[in-house]
């Protein structure tokens, strides 16, 4: 089923929890698709007009109004219940898990800027430096996102992180995700930004926790020696991060 | 025991009220419901045509862009040199150009093509005609209503051709995109779009005020309103929905237009506005929209589909109900289009549970229709045909809401090609198909003629067969990853992997545009040259029918119908033909002579 609905590769600490709940609903429909097509079709042949015949005169039937509204009822009811959770449980601020990371990812058109904490760690100061269309994050390490937008509305998506959540001039927005592999995975934006929509693309780079220590320090370097770009954002959002290296303990949070 | 009640020599009287009526009052500033339902009919299946160019060229360009990084080597839009240099380049078609195909193939098929298609045309012609009244209760607003529409239309139209062009922040003219032309481009395309669809928001309200005060106070003698045909039901419903909901789509577009042009800030975040206002009044208006666009298809689904089953509507009450249902709990579902737009999360939640909860009346209707064609003797003519491709891709398209409406699913499904099937389902499989079902029912009494049967069911099959194969496939490129509105996908190589399926949806949209000219065809040659159809040739129930074909200004002269029965006695025991007309009297006397 995977292949036929094409999905992307999932690596994403979520991810699975979402493509288990459409592959669940994917079946649901599936069979409610051809129970009622083929009974449709089986209606209309065996029904069809011969001479000498004439319809059942019947006006309907309230115990089977009752069956089928409660059947579906109860169906739609069990998606929603079980759906509202995971939804929270990925959306909703209160519930994201600690993060080891903390970025801002501020879009304009056409472009994805992620505004890393630097040497200190902490967002919002002098030491942080801004990468373009280029996410740097370690494996297995929940990610925390602070998403504005400079301009229009865009839309971060990261298809095979299952990650989709707008930029909203005015607001700033907060989103996560942990990577559950290395390696290079596409940043696109869904939402209609203007003339280059289309091109609006970045690239995410999910390196092991060894590997980001020394990109980043690398960068904090660079950084440093080159100070001039201020933060997209000067607002301190994010307050709760631990002090030192961007990156808490990595390592423990290895699954 | 009961009066004659259908006048069949009313023709005479018709006449003699003709004569008065001068060219320009009777088929252009016309108060006739019936000329004015025409009209919006011409109007609208030529929106319908252009709405469909513009896909072919949007189809086109996302087959073929020139993408030679990537190893596509593009091919030049056929009759590209046709169009200026603002929108194709050497047979290369601009992005910006590409943006406002987007917008206007949206823009110019929900509100210029389908809306019109499903109430202007059908409201006007059949409410009177199945309630027994002579015409509407307000004809004159009803005129303004369709001139207004008109002016709208050319509005839109004239929008291409200005500087910078047409509009080009989506159907949605999500704000700021659509406010400040530093960002789009466009400024007085944005400006025409809002004035335009503000204009027709207008018309469309003129429209429903008159269609519900016609149902409430014009119904003929004995038409209760549970002797309404479902066609009628819905039709009042979606009057209702239309009132409450256009008039906040009116104040955002108003805002919008200020926001434009007078420099108010209701949603330019850099001076305090909130981009997020425009889109809960878009989608409060625009979710009811949806069910203005589908319930009265389902209505004119139900009174064919009875007709070709020569039963009974299964569960009368329930397909009420389930109207009515409908209508109530599509206000409180908005919110699913905005769960990836920074909203509360918490509302999310709600949102997700309402809209889910919406799939109950939707399968209430679908079951009936079903328990409607069990047991009966069942007719395939076109307009059946069309009817139960309706019930058929209607079920994929509400099948497909499920996983949309699931808030976790929704995220790597949100704004992909998946909700673009899921939309086309729902707006072509459903709404189109019934409005070609309607179409081809109605025509007879519209114009006194019927249309071919052959070229018609040729015409159905082709289009249920490459309806499918053009939007089956965009649910899988959507759970693949594709996102909706790409001038080229190949940009991304998720999406060029899949770039063989978007070449054959091309290819099978090209012909199902061809094959909507075997429509056009049958259309205009039987408007001439059809066989004459006499009152009832579908020999069916309800009030229409027992008005010659086509009736005449007053529709049954000075004398009124009286009705004894619902709209669905098909195949009742004792009756001489498998229909009772809704005039027949209750003793069971012989049906009038209709021919």
């Amino acid at each position: 089923m995977n292949e036929f609905w094409r999905l992307p590769v999932n690596v994403s600490s979520y991810g699975g929890d979402i493509d288990g709940m459409f592959m669940l609903i994917a079946w649901v429909i599936t069979i409610v698709f051809f129970a009622v097509e083929i009974l449709l079709v089986w209606f209309l042949f065996r029904y069809r007009a011969r001479p000498g015949r004439k319809a059942a005169y019947m006006h309907g039937n309230s115990r089977m109004e009752v069956l089928w509204t409660g059947a579906t009822a109860l169906i739609v009811l069990f998606i929603g219940v079980i759906s509202r959770g995971l939804w929270l449980d990925i959306k909703d601020p209160l519930r994201f898990p600690e993060p080891g990371l903390q970025l801002i990812v501020s879009a304009k058109q056409f472009e994805w800027n992620t505004t890393y904490p630097g040497a200190d760690g902490q967002l919002g100061t002098a030491d942080d430096f801004i990468r373009r269309n280029q996410m740097h994050v370690p494996v297995n390490v929940p990610v925390r996102i602070t998403l504005v937008s400079e301009d229009v509305i865009h839309s971060f998506y990261l298809p095979e992180l299952r990650l989709k959540q707008d930029a909203v001039p005015g607001m700033q927005i907060p989103a996560w995700f942990e990577a559950t592999q290395t390696g290079e995975f596409t940043v696109g934006c869904a939402e209609l930004c203007g003339l280059q929509h289309y091109r609006m693309k970045g690239t995410l780079t999910v390196l092991s926790a060894d590997q980001f220590n020394a990109w980043n320090a690398q960068q904090v370097a660079a950084a440093g020696a080159a100070p001039g770009t201020t933060p997209a954002l000067a607002a301190p959002v994010m307050n709760n991060e631990a002090a030192g290296s961007p990156v808490v303990a990595a390592a423990s949070h290895a699954h | 025991m009961s009066t004659a009640a259908v006048p069949h020599d009313t023709a005479a009287h018709a006449q003699a009220h003709h004569e008065h009526i001068p060219f320009i009052r009777k088929y252009i500033f016309s108060t006739d419901h019936k000329v004015i339902g025409i009209q919006f009919m011409f109007m609208s299946l030529f929106f319908l045509l252009l709405g469909g160019l513009l896909a072919m060229a949007m189809r086109w360009q996302i087959a073929f862009p020139y993408n030679e990084t990537a190893g596509f080597q593009g091919q030049p839009l056929p009759g590209g040199d046709l169009l200026p240099e603002t929108m194709v380049v050497q047979g290369i078609m601009l992005p910006e150009f590409y943006n406002a195909l987007v917008t206007m193939h949206g823009t110019i098929m929900v509100f210029f093509a389908i809306m019109p298609l499903l109430v202007g045309v059908w409201a006007n012609y059949l409410i009177p005609l199945q309630i027994g009244a002579p015409d509407m209760a307000f004809p004159r607003i009803n005129m303004m209503s369709f001139w207004l529409a008109f002016g709208a239309g050319l509005l839109m139209l004239a929008s291409f051709a200005v500087t910078g062009g047409a509009a080009n922040a989506g159907w949605t003219g999500y704000t700021p995109l659509s406010i400040n032309d530093l960002y789009s481009g466009v400024k007085t395309g944005q400006q025409l779009w809002a004035l335009s669809l503000t204009i027709l928001g207008f018309s469309s309200l003129m429209g429903s005020v008159n269609y519900i005060t016609t149902l409430i106070n014009m119904r003929a003698p004995g038409m209760t309103w549970f002797r309404l045909p479902l066609s009628t039901w819905a039709l009042l419903i979606t009057s209702i929905l239309i009132l409450l909901a256009v008039p906040v789509l009116a104040g955002g577009l108003i805002m919008m237009f200020f926001d434009q042009t007078i420099g108010t800030n209701f949603f330019k975040p850099e001076t305090g506005g909130q981009p997020l206002l425009w889109q809960h009044l878009f989608w409060f208006f625009g979710h009811p929209e949806v069910y203005i666009l589908i319930l009265p298809a389902m209505g004119f689904v139900s009174d064919i589909i009875a007709n070709g089953a020569r039963k009974p509507i299964f569960g009368y009450h329930a397909m009420v109900w389930a109207i009515i249902a409908i209508g109530f709990i599509g206000w409180i579902v908005w919110g699913h289009h905005m769960f990836m737009s920074g909203m509360n999360p918490m509302l999310g939640g709600f949102f997700m549970v309402t809209t889910l909860i919406i799939a109950v009346p939707s399968a209430i209707k679908t079951f009936n229709w079903l328990g409607t064609v069990w047991r009966g003797n069942i007719r395939f003519h076109t307009p059946m045909l069309f009817a139960l491709s309706f019930v058929a891709l209607f079920v994929i398209g509400g099948l497909s809401g499920v996983p949309l409406a699931a808030a976790p699913v929704d995220i790597p499904l949100h704004d992909t090609y998946f909700v673009v099937a899921h939309i086309h389902y729902v707006l072509v499989g459903g709404s189109l198909f019934g409005i070609f079902a309607a179409i081809t029912f109605w025509f007879p009494k519209m114009f006194g003629r019927t249309m071919n049967e052959t070229l018609g069911k040729v015409h159905w099959a082709l289009t249920f067969v490459f309806f499918n194969l053009t939007f089956f496939p965009m649910h899988m490129l959507g759970s693949g990853g594709m996102m909706r509105r790409l001038y080229d996908p190949t940009q991304y190589p998720h999406i060029a992997s899949m770039q063989d399926t978007n070449i054959f949806i091309t290819w099978c949209a090209l012909i199902l545009f061809a094959a909507q000219l075997i429509f056009m065809w049958n259309f205009l040659w039987s408007l001439f040259k059809g066989k004459l159809a006499g009152e009832n040739p579908w020999e069916a129930n309800s009030l229409e029918w027992t008005a010659p074909s086509p009736p005449p200004h007053g529709n049954w002269g000075d004398r009124v119908p009286v009705v004894h029965r619902g709209p669905y006695e098909y195949s009742a025991p004792g009756a001489t033909a498998d229909y009772q007309l809704q005039t027949e009297a209750p003793t069971g006397q012989p049906l009038p002579a209709t021919h």
